[in-house]
């Protein structure tokens, strides 16, 4: 691997590990379980959001370079997300797995919380080498599309769990939009010269 | 070949692998410290409350513990507050709180009463000697603690005033002064902070005014200098800050009701078997603990409380 990547794998596991060494230390405030829960569920979308900057990133500034990395980022964000999801089985319902379909079945935020995180799964999945040849280049760039409504769940889940103040999640709403909006407005663009035939 | 370098001039193999070695460590080391300060502003909790000796000393004697349930610890009780006129991170409430003046104070009482009267606070302090009260409380979010409060029943001061014949609830609200609570400049709720009681639920030996934590001044991110303690209610209709308490005939209006209207009550018992639409309301997490609890209908208190709401359907009167 080579260092750069290195550094991006290590960077993107500092929060993590930060998180865990507060929690060791007793460090995490009042309510550390409820702190991990909530932490983790905010770095799941924020790794998804750069995730998906990197695309516009790229066109934008032509720095292609940017791709190599792209996988490791998204990875991490699958990453926070079991580990958010983990957090809400754990502490939440004590692995009480008939009190989680409950809570599936009648609570639509963590409704949409699963389902944000279900997407991302045949994603990972589908994250290696060996994977996108098998799938070939563009079916696996058409399932790879998902992390767009993944992220959108994402978003929608942390809104509708908030109590009244509702900023952070329309920060990130804001944020997603542009990076959707950005896509749309550049697949408008190309439309009409390449009668359809969109290079991705 | 143009020019012979001098083997003396090469870099020595493992003096180029060392630098590029302490190149790469060096950008390994900056960057994670970025990473990490960056985590640190944007997500890491703020530190613990100091804690006042005397408090320290009282906890160690297990002065404040309930029999079976230890008190939640001074250092969380002052810094995981929902106290909105503040911020509405729990834990940036006590930082944002922490200058605010609490004196002089006043607590002006009347509507429906035969002698209106507005109460300094060394009046309100030396209406009634000041009791320890330790109640759990259960916060409508899913968490609880267990307080040792210091302060008087309710009843005290209502009789202190009178209440007429027809007064049938009581209206408290907490003080509106955006320069002071700097979070009312936003529009998060509708301020001011307006909670009310039956006049029954008010004068029950339970409800009281606390101006006291540990058997310290209540701190400002705990509702200094004076605050409702109803503790068969969840949290938020146990008022803050209080500045004024008025005697009425109808019900009257509450803030969080008239925030979301289908997820909070006027009444807001505990009530393990009523859910909060997007959360069930079956267990609790005891702050400090790592399981969680089951909620206990009228958070423990039913023996006291229940015939007060007898007959009533309590899904239909949540």
């Amino acid at each position: 691997m080579s260092f750069s990547k290195t550094l991006v794998l290590v960077n993107c596991l500092v929060p993590g590990a930060l998180l865990a060494w507060d929690w060791w230390r007793g460090q995490l405030g009042a309510d550390p379980l409820n702190f991990i829960t909530r932490s983790t569920g905010t770095l799941t979308l924020v790794f998804l959001l750069i995730t998906l900057a990197v695309t516009p990133a790229r066109k934008l500034t032509g720095a292609n370079w940017l791709v190599k990395y792209r996988r490791t980022v998204g990875l991490y964000a699958f990453f926070y997300g079991a580990a958010h999801l983990l957090a809400y089985v754990w502490f939440d319902k004590a692995f009480d797995l008939r009190a989680v379909a409950s809570d599936v079945a009648q609570r639509r935020f963590i409704l949409v919380g699963v389902l944000a995180f279900t997407l991302m799964v045949p994603l990972a999945v589908t994250s290696t080498n060996k994977m996108i040849k098998r799938l070939g280049g563009k079916r696996w760039a058409r399932l790879h599309r998902l992390v767009y409504a993944s992220a959108v769940a994402g978003v929608l889940h942390f809104y509708l769990l908030v109590k009244a103040d509702t900023t952070k999640p329309l920060l990130f709403a804001a944020a997603l939009a542009l990076l959707l909006g950005y896509r749309f407005i550049a697949s408008q663009r190309q439309a009409p010269t390449s009668l359809g035939i969109i290079e991705r | 070949m143009a020019e012979k370098i001098k083997s003396s001039e090469i870099t020595d193999k493992r003096l180029y692998y060392g630098r590029r070695l302490f190149m790469r460590g060096a950008a390994l080391a900056a960057s994670t410290a970025a990473t990490g300060l960056l985590y640190k502003r944007l997500l890491a909790p703020s530190p613990k409350q100091e804690l006042p000796a005397a408090v320290r000393e009282g906890a160690a004697r297990g002065r404040w513990d309930l029999p079976g349930e230890r008190a939640t610890p001074y250092e969380d009780i002052t810094s995981y507050n929902n106290f909105y006129e503040f911020s509405t991170d729990k834990e940036g409430v006590a930082g944002a709180a922490k200058n605010f003046v609490t004196r002089p104070w006043a607590v002006e009482v009347g509507g429906l009463v035969a002698r209106p009267r507005t109460f300094d606070l060394d009046e309100l302090l030396s209406l009634a000697p000041q009791e320890d009260r330790i109640y759990r409380l259960r916060c409508v979010e899913g968490w609880s603690m267990v307080i040792p409060w210091q302060g008087f029943p309710l009843a005290r001061l209502l009789r202190e005033v009178e209440p007429l014949g027809n007064a049938a609830h009581v209206a408290f609200q907490t003080l509106h002064d955006p320069r002071r609570m700097p979070n009312q400049r936003t529009r998060v709720l509708d301020w001011p902070y307006v909670e009310g009681l039956r006049l029954d639920e008010a004068l029950h030996p339970l409800t009281i005014l606390a101006t006291g934590l540990y058997g310290e001044a209540l701190p400002p991110q705990d509702g200094a200098p004076v605050r409702l303690v109803v503790p068969w209610k969840y949290g938020f209709k146990s008022i803050k800050s209080v500045v004024k308490i008025t005697l009425v005939e109808r019900q009257p209006p509450a803030t969080w009701n008239l925030a979301a209207a289908d997820e909070y009550g006027f009444y807001s018992n505990v009530n393990p078997d009523v859910p909060h639409p997007r959360w069930s309301q079956r267990t609790e997490r005891r702050i400090g603990e790592w399981g969680r609890r089951p909620t206990l209908l009228f958070n423990g208190y039913a023996e006291e409380v229940a015939q007060m709401y007898a007959g009533m359907d309590l899904k239909y009167y949540f």
